[in-house]
């Protein structure tokens, strides 16, 4: 029954086209093997050629060939990895910390988990360059609880890594030790937040902490920390192996941005999946060609590019490219890059109180906006469901919109999922007024009225037909 | 037992945990520079072999790693996969995130309340499934999904779930 089996065994289909290391970094060997790599598959498939290349240069030499990549961050913010590692404090002989974000849980995103249940070693190997670079003295996988798979893979991939002599004291005889462990989460959304994670790696509750200062000066237990999401960590091997040049060809023409990304599909198309693509691949190719469409009888209504946290977008907005800065002059952002369609047959009422209702619950409680302002969210449109809202309440939650917003709140949290709420508003406002009580909805046309309002008011209130 | 919640507490880890447990607790601590950062590896491991964290065990925890009651507590409620209460021999997590409402989580979920008799939130009567929401588990391209215990299934066809039960005695 276990249809999770199948993702580690199978081939997965990456893309289109024969794949190849300098053309699928992140995923090729995933074709040459069909199960879980061991680290006899790995070294086969030129595993830890990228560290070894590392370790052939100084550390700050590998630090400017990924600063010069613009590896910039698959976790969904997108900043910079080379730049973030370049606001470390210098070091003072006390510990330095490397933590890999690998907690998962933006709604709609599943690709942090396909390299880790299939590729353990390439994360290690990313880690291993990146602390390198950092001058990291340990690490630590903070991996969602819910992983048991991958977790379990990490944790004998580090056992074989210590003993192929890549992790532990003087590796391959430089003057750079190295501890990684895997840390397992025990749930809570808000830990993949970068400060809470590591209050929570810590043992602490997970509110996120003020910045500055910034984790690269006061980080885990008080010492500097980078903290980077998985796919990040993944493309630092190739990079080191091909140069930072041909990283930046690597995305499609039309874009700023560098390397390739783990895009995906969820909701109602035929083929629901990830893939390994150029960056800036444009959705419409990601849906059509990759995803297979929307299934038999259904059209897209709306899309969000990149988890729960990211403004709806439209069929119009299709052809961009899947670029952070693209998809940000949109109005929304790439985010993880993993899209959710949602097709006509959805009620965009009911799709955002499910979005509510997931933000309210994960709200870590620490700020009253956030704690307050989102179970709110969710009592208004439960009501606007229910048929008993107010014209009123669409105000109401536009306020919100604005009321959480960034700098309102304590950490981004809140304002992602506002991020959802006010592009629904934007383009769907209809279908939010449309379940207001036909009194309501008098209230709320009276701000635009016109004569030919007050001429269509003589007539019966329409019926909505049952589509 | 008398626990004083402002103050270390003074038990028997030993005693109330076993050696076995004590020593796994003992095993996570050595990978961090401060004990307490074990603390939800060493409720977790409470867990795995009483099915959730009593008070006594708790404040067991609380004395291994020099913690308060108080600030165990803290932790263990802040996170939702550290039990306070019973639960039944089997854990079962239903995604209710969008992936999975978009497709078919309302179905399930309505199949497998019908089908076990409870609520969300509840136990069986005799002590077998304990169903819980959980956020998305990353196993979105196979919605709707659910985990139980520490398998991840989906997607769950209508009409599956009865089978997919039977397999957790
Ligand atoms: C509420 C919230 C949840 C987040 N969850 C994750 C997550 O699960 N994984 C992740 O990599 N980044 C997550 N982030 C982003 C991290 O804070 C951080 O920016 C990221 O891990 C940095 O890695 P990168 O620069 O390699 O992308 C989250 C941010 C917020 C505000
Ligand atoms: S915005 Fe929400 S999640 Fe962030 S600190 Fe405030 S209450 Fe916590
Ligand atoms: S939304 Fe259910 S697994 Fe992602």
């Amino acid at each position: 029954m276990s249809e999770t089996a199948s993702r580690n065994q199978g081939p997965i289909p990456v893309c289109g086209f024969e794949p190849s290391a300098k053309t699928h970094p992140l995923t090729y060997r995933l074709h040459e093997r069909d199960s879980v790599l061991t680290l006899e598959d790995y070294q086969a498939l030129d595993g830890f050629k990228g560290l070894d290349e590392a370790l052939s240069h100084g550390s700050s030499d590998v630090l400017g060939i990924i600063k010069d990549a613009v590896v910039r961050g698959r976790g969904g913010a997108g900043f910079p990895a080379g730049l973030k590692w370049t606001f470390m404090a210098q070091p003072d002989g006390g510990p330095r910390y490397l933590v890999c974000n690998a907690d998962e849980m933006e709604p709609g995103t599943f690709k942090d988990r396909l390299l880790m249940e299939r590729l353990p070693f390439q994360l290690i190997e990313g880690m291993i360059i990146t602390a390198y670079a950092i001058g990291a003295t340990a690490g630590y996988i903070f991996i969602r609880g819910e992983y048991v798979e991958a977790a379990e893979r990490l944790n004998r991939a580090i056992q074989e890594t210590i003993n192929a002599g890549y992790l532990g004291k003087k590796i391959k005889g430089k003057h750079f030790s190295f501890d990684l462990y895997v840390h397992t989460g025990a749930g809570r959304y808000i830990c993949g937040e970068e400060t809470a994670l590591i209050n929570s790696l810590e043992g602490r509750r997970a509110n996120p902490r003020t910045k500055p200062p910034f984790p690269q000066v006061s980080g885990a237990w008080g010492r500097p920390t980078v903290v980077n999401n998985v796919e990040t960590l993944n493309s630092m091997p190739s990079i080191l192996r091909f140069g930072a040049d041909w990283y930046k060809g690597l995305g499609v023409e039309s874009t700023e941005d560098a390397g390739t990304k783990l895009y995906g599909a969820s909701g109602k198309v035929n083929n629901p999946g990830v893939w390994e693509l150029p960056i800036g691949t444009t959705a419409r190719t990601i849906l059509e060609d990759y995803a297979g469409g929307m299934q038999e009888g259904l059209s897209l209504k709306a899309w969000l590019p990149g988890g729960a946290s990211t403004d709806f977008l439209t069929p119009d907005h299709l052809d961009l490219n899947m670029d952070f800065d693209t998809i940000g002059k949109a109005g929304s952002r790439m985010g993880t890059g993993l899209i959710m369609v949602i097709d006509d047959q959805q009620d965009m009422v009911a799709v955002q109180r499910n979005l509510q209702q997931f933000f309210s619950r994960e709200s870590c409680g620490f700020c009253t906006p956030c704690r307050d302002g989102l179970p709110w969210a969710v009592k208004t449109l439960d009501a606007i469901q229910a048929g008993n809202g107010r014209a009123s309440d669409i105000k109401q939650l536009k306020q919100l919109t604005k009321d959480l917003w960034i700098g309102k709140t304590f950490c981004a949290h809140a304002p992602g999922a506002m991020e959802p709420l006010q592009s629904a508003l934007k383009y769907f406002e209809s279908e939010f007024t449309d379940k207001l009580p036909a009194s309501e909805r008098g209230e709320q046309n009276a701000e635009v009225s016109t004569q030919a309002d007050a001429a269509e008011a003589e007539k019966p209130a329409p019926v909505k037909a049952g589509v | 037992m008398l626990i004083v919640t402002d103050s270390r507490p003074r038990v028997d880890a030993n005693q109330i945990l076993g050696r076995e447990l004590v020593e796994q607790i003992a095993h996570h601590t050595h990978h961090y520079p401060q004990k307490r950062a074990a603390v939800l590896d060493a409720l977790k491991a409470v867990q795995k072999v009483h099915g959730w964290v009593n008070d006594t065990q708790l404040a067991a925890v609380a004395s291994l790693l020099d913690m308060a009651v108080a600030d165990v507590e803290g932790v263990a409620t802040f996170y939702n996969r550290i039990y306070r209460q019973s639960v039944g021999r089997h854990v079962i997590l239903v995604c209710d995130s969008i992936a999975c409402f978009l497709t078919g989580y309302e179905e399930l979920a309505g199949e497998l309340q019908a089908e076990l008799g409870v609520e969300f939130g509840q136990t069986t009567a005799d002590q077998r499934f304990t169903l819980l929401p959980i956020v998305c588990l990353g196993n979105c391209d196979k919605g709707p999904s659910l985990m139980i215990d520490e398998d991840t299934h989906g997607p769950i066809k209508p009409g599956q779930i009865k089978a997919l039960l039977e397999s957790y005695a």
